[in-house]
């Protein structure tokens, strides 16, 4: 294995195929780990992993925090309400305060595109991108890579359709980038308001017939619908939506047998995902949860250990 | 008082004078233009091997004044134009509160004069308070000194509106200048809408949101037969717009800034702030355009959209930290390196781009041009110093400029506004 020389994990767009392979095999090491009777290796030891996080997520943080653990790692929770930044504290004071109590990674999540990359132009710890605005969500992309090749033994010339609002989503950007890098047939699919400029020069075909997308993948990604958008205008129900882009298990009918499903959650059942199909014998959606902690133990564990 | 500029390359819009000249100076006014002139008691520059030209005029800058003294004063933007070889800057009215009235626009003209550096025209707000309601007492604001209306920072939206403040300023005699946005297309977007919003996960500010509001902007002043300005012209589509009007004959006139001629949305990647800008930095496609319509004369001028912005706010994330950028002392350097090393423009191109041209626009007929007669508003530069943008370097008050670090050609040497030496770089 060549030696790591990333303190960072911004975006998967900067990592090579072989990166992420590596993230892949080690994260393979660290599931192994978690199934264990004593859940912890000494990994990292006396270092001191953050979770700054401007924007709530239960399950990303506990995922994190977990993974951190289970390395042996301390960590600590910041929350930091928006309203904080409108009292004239701007984010690198915040993210200052935290790095001058000798922190050594920063676990980040933010409603705005860029912030991590900020961060890491601006202070000396190791920031790991845990959601930038619509931009990135790295770590989700990579442990959806995991899944698919830990089900499939393979990415290379796998078919994956992302279901949902492509446009403000992180993950299937990062998903769009990350599978693609690594071989993986991508088909965006949803409402066409939904869908952002020039998506197909990020190598993502667009298909706006669920149908078709089930018809023709291996792997069925579907996104949460926020409620928000319907009030936008993006499209015009939601009652529309789940009629036309909603995945139940009589759509499901019209795909290969054995095709996945997957979710990054939450979901709203019974608009873009049936119960039927979330609890059904196809979902790997608990199974995504599982590999969270995996891979983001893989993340932690390279990025304190990089040699620069 | 009497200047005497010695050995001066003169560069007006027409041309580079073939032979090298004094100009003289006094009470504010060229007196006479010759060589080897001779003045007891005059002060006197030596401009030998350098150029001097018509002082620089621009047409949208942001002093901040009043409200916003932490981000620029109307002292420290004067210093700021000065150094940029600027001599008249015309102020746009969103200050806090908005300059929409004679008691404002009074203000702003004695402030300017107490500092004494540069002419500062206030440029009053087309709508009261900026509200997109009411028109603002329009005959009251021109009889001030006010020249130009604008509701800069947003268009004016309501079309009804827009109609009637077209009809009604040609009666005053008063340009209105429009920033082209429909807001309901923009929304919340901070960068332009396409690949690179798309690649980076950033909301989008599509172009065509320009163009909607340039394109009723067009039908209006040929429906009414009135003149219209556009202000910091950013896509490809506004220009072919703005060339089709001219070619119908429609009174319309239009400038560029220079970070849409010098930038395009790819340095986004980088997430400095400094980049988010209104319009937003556009494809390299459009920036092509801007400068093929600088050209072919479909956009008159080059104006700065000189906006300040504290360090605090800059250093909030994309979404949240205000947008522009300081512009006054970069855009001579600009001007040179991108269209003139370029063969874009011809100096003397960019000497009307950047002087004649707007005070045509805005009736200031004694400035823009070095004539016998004509205000003693000059610049002395280098057209061949190479400088380094340095954030200490800047007379302006805040820092937000992305072209630190950058080097640049041409370089201002001397600014003097109405025969008075405002800024001499020794
Ligand atoms: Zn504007």
């Amino acid at each position: 294995m060549v030696e790591w020389n990333k303190r960072h994990l911004l975006d998967v767009e900067e990592l090579t195929k072989e990166e992420i392979q590596q993230v892949l095999d080690t994260a393979k090491s660290f599931k192994e780990v978690s199934s264990r009777d004593v859940k912890k290796v000494p990994a990292l030891r006396g270092k001191t992993v953050v979770m700054l996080f401007f924007e709530p997520s239960t399950r990303t943080r506990t995922s994190f925090e977990l993974a951190a653990k289970r390395l042996s790692a301390d960590t600590i929770n910041i929350a930091v309400s928006s309203s904080s930044m409108s009292k004239g504290e701007t984010i690198l004071d915040t993210a200052r305060n935290v790095e001058a109590m000798n922190v050594d990674a920063i676990v980040v999540r933010h409603g705005s595109s860029g912030v991590p990359q900020i961060l890491a132009n601006n202070l000396k710890s190791s920031i790991i991108n845990a959601g930038d605005g619509c931009r990135s969500h790295p770590t989700q992309a990579l442990l959806d890579m995991f899944t698919i090749k830990e089900k499939l033994g393979k990415l290379e010339g796998i078919k994956v359709g992302i279901v949902g609002d492509i446009m403000h989503s992180r993950v299937a950007r990062s998903n769009v980038v990350g599978l693609t890098k690594m071989g993986v047939e991508v088909t965006v699919c949803g409402p066409s308001t939904l869908i952002p400029f020039g998506i197909e020069k990020l190598g993502a075909k667009v298909c706006y017939s669920v149908e078709e997308v089930i018809k023709r993948s291996d792997v069925l990604m579907l996104l949460r619908i926020q409620k928000e958008r319907q009030k936008e205008n993006y499209f015009p129900s939601i009652r529309e939506y789940a009629m036309e882009f909603g995945v139940n298990a009589e759509r499901l009918k019209k795909g290969k047998k054995e095709l996945l499903i997957m979710h990054p959650g939450p979901m709203n059942r019974g608009i873009e995902i049936s119960s039927d199909v979330a609890d059904g014998p196809q979902s790997l959606i608990l199974e995504q949860v599982t590999n969270g902690v995996a891979v983001r133990m893989a993340v932690l564990y390279l990025a304190l250990g990089a040699k620069e | 008082m009497m200047l005497l500029i010695k050995n001066a390359k003169i560069v007006n819009s027409d041309g580079i004078d073939d032979r090298i000249k004094d100009i003289l100076i006094q009470d504010g006014k060229i007196v006479k233009i010759g060589e080897n002139l001779k003045s007891d008691g005059a002060d006197i520059i030596d401009a030998k091997g350098k150029f001097v030209s018509p002082g620089f005029i621009d047409l949208h800058a942001h002093f901040r004044q009043p409200g916003q003294e932490y981000k620029e004063t109307i002292e420290t933007g004067s210093a700021a134009a000065a150094k940029g070889g600027f001599t008249s800057v015309f102020c746009m009215p969103n200050t806090k509160p908005p300059i929409d009235n004679i008691a404002l626009v009074d203000f702003i003209i004695r402030e300017g004069k107490r500092v004494g550096l540069v002419n500062v025209y206030p440029v009053g707000a087309i709508t009261k308070g900026q509200q997109d309601e009411e028109l603002t007492d329009m005959f009251e604001m021109r009889r001030a000194g006010c020249l130009m209306l604008s509701d800069d920072g947003k268009s004016v939206h309501n079309s009804h509106l827009m109609r009637m403040a077209l009809q009604y300023s040609q009666m005053v005699g008063i340009l209105i200048s429009e920033h082209c946005e429909d807001p309901l297309l923009s929304k919340t977007g901070v960068v332009n809408e396409g690949y690179f919003s798309t690649l980076l996960g950033m909301k989008g500010d599509p172009a065509v949101s320009e163009t909607t509001i340039i394109s009723r902007d067009i039908e209006l002043a040929h429906y009414l037969d009135c003149r219209i300005h556009f202000a910091h012209v950013s896509t490809k589509r506004s220009v072919e717009l703005i060339r089709r009007a001219k070619t119908d004959g429609v009174k319309v006139s239009a400038e560029a800034c220079p970070h849409h001629f010098s930038l395009t949305e790819k340095e986004i990647r980088s997430f400095n702030t400094n980049l988010k800008v209104k319009p937003p930095l556009r494809s390299e496609e459009d920036v092509a355009e801007i400068k093929r319509g600088l050209k072919d004369g479909t956009i008159d001028c080059i104006a700065t959209d000189h906006a300040p912005h504290s360090q605090e706010e800059k250093e909030l994330d994309f979404d949240q930290a205000p947008s522009g950028m300081i512009g006054l002392e970069t855009a001579f350097g600009l001007g040179i390196t991108e269209l003139v090393d370029a063969k874009i423009l011809t100096l003397p191109q960019l000497i009307d781009k950047m002087s004649a041209s707007p005070a045509k626009i805005t009736g200031l007929s004694a400035k823009g041009k070095i004539a016998e007669g004509m205000d003693a508003d000059l610049t002395v530069f280098d057209s061949e110093a190479p400088w380094q943008v340095k954030a200490a370097g800047f007379a302006s008050k805040s820092k937000n400029s992305p072209f630190i670090g950058k080097t640049l050609k041409g370089l201002v040497l001397a600014t003097i506004c109405g025969g008075n030496v405002v800024y001499n770089v020794e």
